[in-house]
């Protein structure tokens, strides 16, 4: 058994394709990259949308000034 | 790969497009210090990251998409259908798109494709800079891409692409497919987001918000020329014979070509490159009066300018040409800031969206009724073709669909970052939390060095 679906290098090469694991699962595998992606999108969009709001708040205006000062 | 001739060539063709590929790295290597040499200090981690985080979403997306949209679309939707049979060997769950011994180019060539889309991506970045939210960028960067500008690749930069065919559009190292359309996307964001705090006085008169760090955009923009030796390589097919080809070249004389498949050569790309850059160095050194950040600039918008028409100009006309668009490009440039009081940071819309512009439109005079492809029935190339491409590159599929989006962006409240927080700097909260741990170790160190020290004698 081989999840490459070869078990030895005994081939001639001009007849060997794919050569991943798990062939067949393409699919599969494509949706939980796109969910994989999407999710991420979700995660940061919420995460920056709360920093932001947190952020526009905690400003001391004298380490502001020193900052802008800094340029 | 059978027989040793066949076996040679795709080797060295797997070979030579991942070089360019691991050139065109730089480009975006070049971006990113580019961007942070000219935000300022309070935003320098944000910058970076906005524009790091551009390479795995635009992967991942031209993975599933990107690349599919390439092969189906060189006639959709208005010429013909979708090429499922070229499409579909290129979707992600095809057995080629991945480790595959059938198959030892898809993937370099895919990823050749993948470094464009980041360029794309990171032109439109760069114009942004201090005041969008990184997650409405990264929205704009999957959108331009690994979408329009795939789009305007099939359709114009494709041998078998509808513009090439009817309109004998020609823009062999990308002038419109790349720069045209990420400057025109640039501006259309740009539009939506207005400008960064103080950028213009009260009576509208613009001012200048220099660099935080000259030295970095320096850098940065040589290595961006750097990468772009490899982006003119990964432009060409390196070695294919006519009979490969197909079309109408007769003999046996094996050639490099463009990506339209029609005969050019490394040797001339690389001289018209080094000449183009040379002449869009010296007019912008003249025009600017030696400004350091335009000069640098204008030697990428002279080679930018030229490139549609640099596999088959004269080195002295890519000079000319480069130097003519340098021009242009400056002027417009700030009669476009003054007049619709626009922020473009690091000047992208001007040295890619104009010069890009302005190099098709002049391709169209000095390459007319040369042909543009080696197959039969292709229109040859001409001045109306050319406009009409340089209009669907920065308008059509450039500036509308920016404009859209960062306008829907804009009217939910997510595409740009609190005023306070424009003020204060995005990297405000991280600055705190260095210096509150820079105080707490140095406490740490002292009250242990209190504890431990013995007096000196």
């Amino acid at each position: 058994m081989s999840t490459i679906g070869y078990e030895s290098w005994a081939v001639d090469l001009a007849e060997v394709g794919a050569v991943y694991p798990f062939q067949g699962s393409e699919v599969l595998m494509t949706i939980f990259g796109v969910i994989f992606w999407v999710g991420w999108h979700r995660i940061q969009f919420v995460r920056e949308g709360k920093h932001l709001e947190e952020a526009r708040r905690a400003g001391d205006p004298d380490k502001v000034r020193e900052i802008l000062e800094k340029y | 790969m059978d027989g040793n001739l066949n076996a040679l060539t795709t080797v060295f063709t797997e070979f030579y497009y991942w070089v360019t590929v691991v050139f065109m790295f730089l480009i975006h290597v070049g971006f990113c210090m580019y961007e942070v040499g000219a935000s300022r200090h309070r935003n320098h981690m944000h910058t970076l990251m906005k524009n790091v985080m551009v390479i795995p979403l635009v992967t991942v997306t031209f993975f599933f998409f990107g690349w599919w949209i390439y092969w189906a679309f060189p006639d959709f939707p208005f010429f013909g259908g979708l090429n499922h049979e070229a499409g579909n060997a290129n979707l992600p769950w095809s057995e080629t798109m991945g480790t595959n011994l059938s198959d030892r180019i898809t993937g370099v060539f895919w990823a050749a494709f993948l470094l464009f889309s980041w360029t794309a991506a990171s032109i439109v970045s760069g114009a942004v800079i201090e005041r969008i939210r990184s997650s409405a960028l990264w929205v704009h960067a999957v959108l331009i891409g690994s979408v329009w500008w795939i789009i305007d690749a099939a359709w114009g930069w494709h041998y078998a692409g509808w513009m090439v065919k009817y309109l004998g559009y020609h823009d062999a190292y990308a002038s419109g497919v790349i720069h045209a359309i990420a400057g025109g996307y640039a501006l259309g964001v740009i539009m939506v987001l207005g400008p960064r705090i103080g950028k213009f006085a009260k009576d509208g008169t613009p001012r200048d918000i220099p660099p935080h760090n000259p030295w970095m955009l320096t850098i940065g923009i040589f290595l961006i020329y750097t990468g772009f030796w490899g982006f003119y390589a990964a432009c060409n097919v390196p070695a294919i014979s006519p009979e490969a080809i197909g079309g109408q070249i007769t003999g046996t004389t094996w050639t490099a070509t463009n990506i339209y498949l029609a005969p050019t050569s490394l040797s001339a790309i690389t001289f018209n490159f080094l000449m183009s850059l040379s002449g869009g160095l010296m007019a912008a050194y003249v025009v600017s009066r030696g400004d350091a950040f335009w000069t640098f600039s204008g030697g990428l918008a002279g080679v930018i300018t030229a490139s549609a028409g640099n596999d088959l100009y004269h080195p002295i006309q890519a000079m000319l040409v480069a130097a003519v668009g340098v021009v242009i490009v400056y002027n417009l440039h700030y009669w476009v800031e003054r007049r619709f009081k626009l922020d473009d940071a690091v000047g992208a819309v001007a040295v890619h969206g104009y010069a890009g512009v302005v190099g098709l439109i002049i391709s169209g005079f000095m390459l007319w009724g040369v042909p543009a492809s080696p197959f039969e029935g292709y229109a040859s190339i001409n001045p109306l073709g050319q406009t009409l491409g340089a209009l669907i590159m920065f308008f059509g599929l450039g500036f509308v669909p920016a404009w859209c989006v960062a306008k829907m962006q804009a009217a939910a409240g997510v595409l740009r970052i609190p005023e306070e927080v424009e003020l204060q700097g995005l990297d405000y909260a991280e600055h705190h939390a260095y210096e509150d741990a820079k105080a707490a170790i140095i406490e740490a160190d002292k009250a242990h060095l209190a504890a431990s020290a013995t007096p000196a004698e």
